[in-house]
């Protein structure tokens, strides 16, 4: 058996951060006292000035990413996905993204990669929550390649943008050779497929591959799309699963049922309702580290593939 | 500044406070909307702020090197608004509109929307974070712009004043000032029969910052503590206002937040700010 090497997609973000950083003067990173979980380290070895840790205070952390950009800075502002989301998201409707503002949110640790700290510290309704805002982009890169991809539109993009920067080890899902790893608001075909649709995002792009080749093994050729840009979602791509594949199996590190999940339906229910799964945790999760929550909520290789079958009527036994 | 320019001075702020507060009662009574008596106590603020202190171009409004104005107590859009036109950044007709269905000029100041607008305001407790960030990245840049934030004395209930507070004492922050329009009153009752706010200027001083108390509707007084010379810290101007100033049966009356005045009561508001 090959065992795959697998990345902390926080490494990669750090990495490209500082490197475009070098390159352009203008951005500068925010943060709650979380210089360490959002890896900034080595950005604030470099860029002292640079980095404005406000301390326990995400509240504060937003609005001043807003007036930094204001100041015609590009402020990349970071903490725990769950604490910049829910204790900071007045700021983040209003000061960010209904004024516009050139600000980079970067959730980091998202979905349930807190494990055992429990469900006070899992970003679970972090992609409901933000899906709701307009004009505010949603992103979550799948492996490293996408993640710094991500990270460099970000920077040469004016405008606001939620990255959902995963903590959970991933391997590489990227194709070789596919340059931009990552395009804003396209999702991309990894796998070719006719009878069921697999719509997955950030840590479950790679296990939604290892799920279509269980379901070969069973005979069902499954498409697998990758959803990097979850709002505004790549509509056409979800209408191209509805009309040519006979189900749609939808994963993620989130609450489905205002997450990719529900914007997946949404578009197959507008295009040709097919039978629908929508896989991610819609309790507050048990005890437990986050590969046993992610076998919990039925997010792996297996699990996805069970749904595929229940969902095409086919005997899973 | 010498006693005859300083007399100068304060006849023609006085004179524009009158014009901004004749349209802020029009506008509003036209409109239909409007949150009256915070309006007319943040008049002078404005007034003073726009017509003598801030180095602003409103033929450019987003120069990089322009002064800050955010206005934390985003409902009081219509003194803003009509400010901003006394100073050129659109015309006064526009502000017939005001309210009006697909006008840029909402019941809470947008960004998008609006020339001179910084930040879009409207929840109380956001002002202060910005202006914050705002006066770091100018700082960072190396501009000698300063940032002013005005304040409702009700919305320093929010939390995120104090945290943003403390950062903006953290970092030194002189180019930094906070404007606390002190009217005692917020949408439901007196802040102190609420959530009581004193000692306010010592709870300011205790965050690290610079605090003085002045006449709200005295011009002079306003400019002098806004241009005074700087040390170190950010500085807290806590300016007492009447809410409703200038309508004798608006005035220090609760129930002016937000309610707006029919054409009698605009009437008879003119005559009297006439």
């Amino acid at each position: 058996m090959i065992v795959e090497e697998t990345y902390d997609c926080r490494d990669s973000f750090a990495d490209e951060l500082v490197r475009l950083a070098h390159a352009d003067s203008r951005i500068v990173a925010v943060c709650n006292d979380s210089v360490g979980s959002s890896k900034l380290g080595a950005f604030a070895k470099e860029f002292p000035d640079r980095l404005v840790n406000v301390g326990i205070a995400e509240q504060d952390m937003v609005g001043v990413g807003a007036g930094l950009a204001n100041a015609g800075l590009v402020p990349f502002v970071c903490g725990a996905a769950t604490f910049l989301t829910a204790r900071a998201l007045e700021q983040i409707k209003a000061d960010v993204a209904y004024s516009l503002a050139n600000v980079k949110l970067c959730g980091m640790s998202p979905g349930l990669s807190y494990g055992a700290l429990g469900p006070t510290h899992h970003s679970t309704e972090d992609l409901s929550w933000l899906r709701a805002i307009a004009d505010l982009p949603v992103v979550v890169p799948a492996d490293p390649a996408q993640t710094r991809a991500a990270i460099r539109w970000a920077a040469g993009t004016d405008g606001p943008v939620f990255l959902r920067i995963g903590r959970f080890p991933v391997p590489d899902v990227s194709p070789p050779g596919d340059d931009p790893a990552f395009t804003y608001g396209r999702a991309s075909r990894l796998r070719e497929g006719e009878d069921a649709t697999i719509v997955a995002t950030g840590t479950m792009v790679s296990r939604a591959l290892l799920a279509a080749s269980l379901l070969a093994e069973r005979g069902v050729s499954a498409r697998v799309v990758n959803v990097s840009t979850v709002s505004p979602l790549d509509r056409e791509e979800i209408a191209a699963a509805a009309r040519q594949t006979r189900a749609v199996v939808t994963a993620e590190e989130a609450v489905p049922t205002g997450g990719l999940g529900a914007a997946v339906a949404e578009v197959v229910l507008a295009t040709r309702p097919v039978p629908m799964r929508l896989l991610g945790p819609r309790t507050f999760a048990p005890t437990g580290d986050p590969e046993f929550l992610l076998e919990h909520f039925e997010l792996t290789a297996d699990g996805i593939a069970r749904s595929a079958l229940e969902v095409l009527g086919l005997d899973h036994s | 500044m010498a006693h005859a320019d300083r007399d100068t001075a304060a006849a023609a702020l006085a004179a524009l406070a009158g014009d901004i507060r004749r349209t802020v009662i029009s506008t509003i009574a036209g409109a239909g909307l409007g949150h009256t008596g915070g309006d007319l106590s943040v008049t002078d603020i404005l007034t003073t702020l726009y017509g003598a202190v801030l180095r602003i171009d409103p033929a450019r409004p987003g120069w990089p090197d322009r002064d800050r104005l955010i206005l934390s107590k985003g409902h009081c859009s219509v003194a803003l608004y009509t400010t901003l036109t006394t100073c050129g950044y659109f015309p006064a007709e526009r502000l017939r509109a005001f309210a009006a269905p697909m006008s840029p000029l909402n019941g809470h100041p947008s960004r998008r929307a609006v020339p001179g607008v910084e930040t879009s305001t409207g929840p109380l407790g956001h002002g202060l974070p910005v202006g914050v960030g705002v006066a770091v990245g100018l700082r960072l840049r190396g501009s000698p712009a300063r940032t002013v934030v005005v304040l409702g004395d009700g919305e320093l209930q929010e939390g995120s004043n104090w945290e943003a507070a403390m950062t903006a004492a953290h970092r030194g922050l002189a180019s930094l000032t906070a404007v606390v329009d002190r009217n005692g009153l917020q949408q439901g009752a007196r802040t102190s029969d609420t959530n009581g706010l004193e000692p306010l200027a010592d709870k300011w001083r205790a965050f690290g910052w610079e605090a003085v108390e002045v006449d709200g509707h005295d011009h002079l007084a306003l400019l002098d503590a806004l241009t005074a010379p700087r040390g170190d810290r950010p500085r807290c101007v806590i300016a007492r206002t009447v809410k409703g100033r200038g309508v004798s049966f608006m005035e220090d009356r609760v129930e002016w937040h937000h309610k707006v005045p029919d054409a009698e009561q605009a009437r008879l508001a003119l005559e009297e700010l006439r």
